[in-house]
């Protein structure tokens, strides 16, 4: 089933008795999610993500904008008459059921010619806990499972209705780092193995890298940009996504463009063909630094950081925007510890060149 | 076609939504009819004049020539004024010796180490099992030998014990980190000083809290008043109330007895209204009434 | 360690000769009362011990009419106004606009002197030989015939004390439950509004199960509150409850202890004890049923 976000808008009216007016959670987000694919929902906290979750959902009401299913216009319809599956933050298992309970709950409330028989609630029932395999945990409470356990309960309990849509709301924020990983993967699979269309809302751009067919990335109720995720992390649209997406983060300098050339303090860096004279951010990845004794780039050698199959440079320079620079390199170059400086030469495809005022991407011709 | 569908079934919860909307309204609104309607009724009541009340034999819901004779005759003609003083006396004393007592006991609890501790708190929670019905039998005789019959002391005493005003302390005095108790043994403070100045102030709330809820429940108190009091100079409100209902204005004059109902009600009203919400969230964290 | 022990007597102190003297010798003298047969209050001298002081309340008409009263008070109250308190609650939760109004309203009872309001009760439904009263008057409008609710017949008056202690106890009841409803994470109802549970449903499987705990401890405290229930019934029918027929046992208790009847300390212990027992009794039932219905609280 394929989504489609039509300036979807959601405002809510400005808390406690002095403000006035309202506060925009969601603004005139407009996209598209084809049929079974996974999309990851990307922003830091209070970016409106969770409010587009929950009128994906029906749980809110937009303000302004549309939602279609497929063909069908669903913005004013109820949750339940939706057809969507939904995993919470907290998974709201409910503590007195049996996780064969929980799972059956959402059937128990079809109602009339929906009604299903008891048998055939158990062979939905055990088909959604083999999809997440905890057939051998059925007669637990949640309370005696662990975490990653009750997650996939969760995810049954969501699957067992056969959903066209399936919503998690930060499904792994409550898992340890290992679990994390592991249960990342799982999501993955099932989501696969089903071909639900499904929404991922998180604020940790490596789980939706990884397991995402796309992200979009929200900022302040906006969507900054949509897309495949090397395609984003490739070509980020502006500043905030950039900043956003990648480990360790990109380093940002105050730069200049002149006469078709990007300067970084007094250095001229690389040429920027195509672009007029202005004062820009500059973003260089870490891994879009080259160590070259003469290269045109200089910064304050601080350490180096060993990490096995890279080495990590940390060094300072007067234009940074961040404390420090942080370049990623082959750990087969050898760093000379002993001098205060450290050159290096940029790859063009690693550095960004962004609007000073707009913080805009400006593309740049590459020689 | 499925659409048109969606639309009627949402449409249709619509408007069971907003039926259930009203309907919950006016229920709440009933009963809140039902807790006011009383208390309207004693202050219109409070008002009428002793000849209109009686010449009503359909009761009128509203006057149109309010008095405040009644509010004098209350005044003059019983002691309520004796009433109300021997009241707040009753509640200043009992309640500032119920805090300080139990303070010191919260904190010996919380705080201190003493052998036995444990063993000694169990069987104050226990304590808190025994129904005052079951010990009023023996008190009232200890006061009487005590020759403490119709004196404040006599009221007052066993009034003060309150092993679950003591468990509420001691659980919130138990929430200030040890580290500053630490730091204040290294500069040689003094734990009376400490409980004072650090503990007393950090749990005010609580504190607060439990005076208010004393101050409460000694206004209202009646079964042990009653039964340690036969001289009027000491009656509290409620037995000046009962008093009042069985020999006072003469059974016929309800106006004043209704202001004075008025008259003893009103103080914890306002003292209600003012400390709303600690009030609430104190008897919820488990207080009763009586 | 020695002086740190001292000083935490020290401060135990006051509290322990308050309990001491007023909670822990009365409690184990009562039963010693209990057992003195013939105890003179003006000479304190007894006869004889035994069970006599308990086979005389037990034969008492005045102590089986009080434990009648008491028991019918009980029975209909606490589910009553237990099972209003939760419709209410419900309600309150469910609206978001004059919530807190609401919420004020409905605990002023709790604030109030039982004695003074429940005069105001007596005058509302008291038919005196100058007005039928005013609940008599909304009666008559519904075309029914005039009672008196303060002295006539006993149902009649047993009708107004549970109305009386049901408007009494609400405020209590009201507030834990409306905490206990706020206290349940939104998820759940989220969770079960996705999967289109019906509302009925979401009340059974989710909200019951999930306050049930509350539900159960409300239903304790108000067996226990209900079978002491005293000071209403004086508000109503006046200090002489026998008379009124409308006695409850701790009304025989005091009635025993002090006032007319009073002087017999040994018939007031036999009965406050047997009042004890009682209420102990209902306590492990009601524990022992709450321990078998609350089951997710289990480890």
């Amino acid at each position: 089933m394929k989504i489609v976000l039509q300036n979807l808008t959601k405002k809510f009216p400005a808390r406690g008795r002095k403000s006035q007016g309202e506060v925009t959670a969601v603004d005139d987000f407009t996209c598209e999610i084809p049929d079974g694919e996974l999309m990851g929902l990307l922003g830091p906290s209070g970016c409106g993500k969770s409010t587009t979750l929950n009128m994906i959902c029906g749980l809110e009401k937009p303000t302004g904008g549309n939602i279609f299913f497929g063909e069908e216009d669903v913005t004013a319809l109820a949750p339940e008459l939706r057809g969507v599956g939904m995993v919470f933050q907290n998974y709201a298992l409910y503590p007195h059921l049996s996780v064969r309970d929980n799972i059956r709950f959402p059937l128990e409330n079809l109602k009339g010619k929906n009604k299903l028989s008891k048998e055939e609630m158990e062979r939905r029932v055990m088909e959604a806990a083999g999809l997440v395999q905890i057939e051998e945990l059925m007669d637990r409470r949640p309370k005696e499972l662990s975490g990653g356990q009750q997650q996939r309960v969760a995810i049954a309990r969501a699957l067992v209705k056969m959903p066209r849509v399936l919503l998690l709301d930060e499904p792994l924020s409550n898992l340890d780092a290992r679990l994390r990983l592991q249960t990342r993967e799982e999501i993955r699979r099932i989501q696969k193995k089903t071909g639900i269309t499904t929404v991922f809302v998180t604020h940790d751009q490596d789980e939706a890298m990884s397991i995402s067919d796309r992200i979009a990335v929200m900022n302040h109720g906006v969507l900054m940009q949509l897309g495949k995720p090397q395609e984003v992390y490739d070509n980020p649209a502006n500043l905030f996504v950039a900043k956003f997406l990648g480990t360790p983060p990109i380093n940002v300098f105050e730069g200049t463009v002149e006469n078709g050339m990007l300067y970084i303090g007094d250095d001229a860096v690389l040429p920027a063909g195509g672009v007029p004279d202005q004062k820009v951010w500059t973003g260089i990845r870490p891994e879009g630094f080259i160590l070259k004794e003469d290269g045109p780039f200089a910064c304050q050698l601080n350490r180096v950081e060993v990490m096995g199959r890279d080495v990590s440079i940390v060094s300072t320079h007067s234009a940074c925007a961040g404390q420090t620079v942080r370049s990623i390199i082959n750990a087969e170059n050898r760093v000379d510890t002993g001098s205060s400086e450290v050159r290096f030469a940029l790859k063009p495809n690693k550095v960004f060149l962004f609007h000073r005022d707009t913080e805009e991407r400006i593309l740049f011709d590459i020689r | 076609m499925e659409q048109t569908d969606f639309e009627k079934v949402q449409k249709k919860s619509d408007a069971k939504n907003k039926i259930q909307k009203a309907v919950t309204y006016i229920l709440l609104t009933i009963w809140a009819l039902i807790v006011l309607f009383p208390f309207y009724w004693m202050i219109l009541t409070s008002v009428k004049s002793y000849g209109a009340y009686n010449a009503e034999h359909t009761p009128a819901f509203f006057t149109l020539s309010p008095t405040i004779q009644n509010y004098v005759d209350a005044f003059t003609t019983v002691p309520l004024v004796g009433y109300l003083l021997n009241t707040v006396i009753f509640a200043v004393i009992t309640t500032a010796i119920m805090v300080v007592v139990s303070t010191l006991a919260a904190y010996a609890f919380a705080r201190l180490d003493f052998r036995g501790k444990n063993l000694v708190f169990t069987l104050f929670l226990a304590l808190m099992m025994i129904p005052s019905e079951l010990v009023v039998i023996t008190n009232f005789v200890t006061i009487t030998n005590l020759d403490l019959r119709n004196t404040m002391t006599g009221l007052v005493l066993p009034s003060v014990t309150s092993v679950f005003y003591i468990y509420l302390l001691k659980e919130n005095f138990e929430q200030v980190p040890d580290e500053l108790y630490r730091a204040a043994k290294v500069d040689g403070t003094s734990d009376l000083k400490y409980l004072w100045k650090v503990m007393i102030p950090i749990c005010r709330p609580t504190i607060v809290t439990i005076t208010i809820l004393k101050i409460i429940e000694c206004w209202n108190s009646y079964v042990w008043p009653r039964l340690i009091t036969d001289d009027q100079a000491y009656y509290l409100v409620s037995n000046g109330i009962q008093e009042i209902r069985e020999n006072g204005f003469g059974r016929e004059n309800i106006p004043a007895m209704m202001a004075a109902v008025v008259v003893i009600s009103v103080p914890l009203i306002i003292l209600f209204l003012i400390f709303r919400n600690k009030i609430m969230e104190g008897v919820s964290r488990g207080g009763m009434k009586g | 360690m020695n002086s740190n022990n001292k000083k935490a007597w020290l401060y135990l102190l006051p509290a322990l000769l308050f309990l001491i003297a007023f909670l822990v010798y009365p409690l184990i003298d009562v039963f010693i009362y209990s057992m003195e047969e013939g105890f003179n209050f003006a000479s304190q001298t007894y006869f004889g011990v035994g069970g006599y002081n308990f086979s005389y309340v037990l034969h008492d008409p005045y102590f089986l009419q009080a434990v009648r009263n008491t028991f019918i008070l009980v029975f209909i109250t606490v589910p009553v106004s237990t099972a209003l308190a939760l419709l209410i609650s419900l309600g309150l939760s469910s609206i978001k606009a004059l919530r807190d109004l609401y919420q004020t309203i409905y605990f002023l009872p709790y604030v109030t002197n039982t004695l003074a309001v429940g005069l105001v009760f007596m005058i509302l439904f008291q038919k005196t030989e100058y007005t039928d009263g005013l609940v008599n008057m909304v009666i008559n409008l519904f075309g029914g015939s005039s009672v008196d609710f303060i002295d006539g017949p006993y149902w009649a008056k047993m009708f107004v004390l549970c109305f009386y202690t049901v408007w009494v106890v609400m405020p209590f009841k009201i507030l834990v439950l409306t905490s206990a409803l706020a206290s349940v994470n939104q998820d759940y109802y989220k969770a079960a509004r996705v999967d289109g549970t019906p509302k009925l449903r979401v009340f059974t499987k989710i909200t019951l199960p999930m306050i049930s705990p509350m539900i159960f401890y409300l239903v304790i405290t108000g067996f226990i509150g209900a079978f002491k229930a005293y000071s209403d019934a004086v508000a109503l029918f006046g200090t002489d409850l026998n008379a009124a027929g409308m006695n409850t046992i701790v009304g025989y208790v005091y009635d025993m202890l002090y006032g007319d009847s009073g002087g017999y300390p040994s018939y007031a212990s036999a009965a406050a004890i047997i009042l004890f027992v009682i209420v102990l009794t209902i306590t492990c039932i009601n524990l022992l049923v709450s321990r078998k219905k609350v089951q997710y609280e289990r480890r």
